[in-house]
């Protein structure tokens, strides 16, 4: 069987040298960071329940700049830990994540509540600098570290009537102050269908900026879904079940007619109360196109052909 | 009575452009965060819903003080107002619509919370124009009905601020609530000139 690398799968000394000549110094300030984290404290942060060891540079379409690192960790919604920009990080400075468990339940051979360093640690931790598109309408790029979606459902197993999969977050008002408000349907909830699941730009991220996630942004494990919404991209995940039917999110739960359950971004479909043409990137003033799929269409149209996306936003 | 000091006006100025130079300030020591326009939208429009509220409590201070001296700041909070939504209005047509007209046009025709923020900016106009002495003496008598369009603007105002919010709607609810008290007030003076009147029309 020949097979086809894609865009995202090639390796790193094969890609045009100019970008990568441009994401060197990145890359090597982020190598920095871990050597200087590991001596300090070799595999074991403070408050991490998973500490960054040794990965692979993924070649991701985008070479675009990096936002600030301090803006991607002090700009975040994580209603959680509070409803304002800045509330995540001031808020989740506490909260403790270690012995993190992931329950799995639902349409596969092996449900079972697994140890999350014991489902991440056999796979190699990649880097994959994605842009970030907010259904508010900003965005930013961010170098994350984690591994495929798919690799961890697959070895769940599931059934052929695992049609979707709904992802939860912790749902602790003591640990999660922002939970004891009801500005949401508490847990949060989000989801995906399996083929979106299993596709190779869907990841679950332990890691960013060469570091481990800080709690305002998901930590100790997140999504990312690139082509979609950020909301989509659910953080601090303790629960993943396969489905057969529909799973509700808790965006499409508060405002049924605003946030669908695809959440494609797509500069087409407007926002009903405002415009989702165009975004301002993190450090920008003014705004520029949103792309369709956030510029993953290559990679991702594929799983949406025949759909009408205007009535599936 | 310190109201009638000679500093009370230069320290209400020095007061009304603190929140102004406190973001300018912010602007060029990177205090605005992440999101430097989303930031110096928001907080001008939070001024000038503030400034429009505290315009509206100057005549119930007078009433419950009765020192008459409140009502001599109330036109300069108003202008202050005006100063912050011409703020707002132009950081958010020069960031986030690049100057471009007809897409700010676009954008006030099919948005609805921005159909009413920008009818509550257009009615300021004119009270703005018409705040100086000349145009009081001018208008006579129509020139309190012509300011009795401030009630408008700020319920305009409060729906701008709900209907943009995504989830939690605490905030715009603070105001919201502020403002009804209010406007409550102003309606209770008609009520009891109607019980008033009553028995006048029977007779």
């Amino acid at each position: 069987m020949i097979k086809i690398k894609r865009r995202w799968e090639i390796p790193e000394c094969e890609v045009t040298p100019e970008p990568l000549y441009r994401r060197r110094r990145e890359f090597m300030q982020a190598a920095g960071a871990i050597g200087g984290a590991l001596l300090l404290n070799p595999w074991a942060g403070a408050e991490a329940a998973l500490a960054i060891g040794d990965y692979q540079h993924k070649a991701i379409s985008t070479d675009e700049e990096l936002t600030e690192e301090a803006d991607a960790t002090s700009y975040n919604n994580f209603y959680e830990f509070g409803t304002g920009k800045e509330d995540p990080k001031r808020n989740s400075r506490r909260f403790r994540t270690d012995d993190w468990e992931i329950r799995v339940s639902g349409e596969c051979e092996k449900p079972g509540t697994y140890d999350l360093e014991a489902l991440i640690k056999p796979l190699p931790l990649e880097e994959r600098i994605y842009r970030l598109r907010c259904v508010e309408a900003w965005s930013m790029v961010i170098p994350w570290l984690g591994v495929p979606l798919g690799s961890i459902l697959k070895s769940f197993q599931p059934t052929s009537k695992a049609k979707y999969v709904a992802l939860k977050t912790l749902h602790d008002p003591v640990r999660m102050p922002g939970q004891q408000r009801s500005v949401l349907h508490w847990p949060y909830r989000e989801g995906l269908t399996i083929a979106e699941a299993m596709h190779p730009l869907a990841i679950l991220s332990v890691g960013m900026y060469g570091k481990t996630l800080p709690n305002q942004n998901g930590a100790p494990v997140r999504l990312v879904v690139p082509w979609k919404y950020g909301f989509k991209s659910i953080k601090s995940i303790v629960g993943i079940e396969f489905s057969e039917t529909l799973p509700q999110t808790s965006w499409n739960m508060a405002g049924p007619r605003e946030y669908g359950f695809y959440s494609n971004v797509n500069p087409e479909v407007d926002h009903p109360r405002w415009s989702q043409k165009r975004e301002r990137r993190i450090g920008e003033i003014f705004k520029r196109d949103t792309l369709m799929f956030n510029g993953y269409a290559e990679e991702v149209a594929s799983l949406y052909a025949g759909l009408d996306l205007a009535k599936n936003f | 009575m310190w109201l009638k000091s000679v500093y009370a006006k230069p320290v209400a100025h020095l007061l009304c452009l603190l929140p102004c130079g406190a973001l300018l300030w912010a602007a060029f020591n990177g205090g605005l965060g992440a999101n430097p326009v989303e930031k110096l939208t928001h907080e001008t429009g939070i001024w000038t819903l503030r400034f429009l509220l505290l315009t509206l409590c100057m005549t119930p201070l007078r009433q419950w003080s009765g020192q008459a001296a409140w009502i001599r700041f109330r036109r300069m909070l108003g202008l202050y107002a005006f100063f912050y939504v011409s703020c707002h209005f132009s950081i958010w047509f020069i960031a986030d619509h690049s100057l471009r007209f007809g897409d700010m046009i676009e954008d006030i025709v099919k948005r609805p919370y921005i159909t009413l923020g920008f009818s509550a900016f257009l009615l300021l106009i004119p009270l703005a124009i018409t705040s100086n002495q000349a145009m009081i003496r001018k208008l006579g008598r129509k020139w309190k009905s012509l300011h009795q369009l401030v009630y408008v603007i700020v319920l305009l105002g409060v729906l701008h601020f709900v209907w943009l919010v995504k989830a939690d709607y605490l905030e715009p609810s603070i105001y919201a609530i502020i403002a009804m008290i209010l406007l409550a007030h102003r309606l209770g003076p008609i009520k009891r000139l109607g019980v008033k009147s009553a028995p006048v029309a029977r007779n």
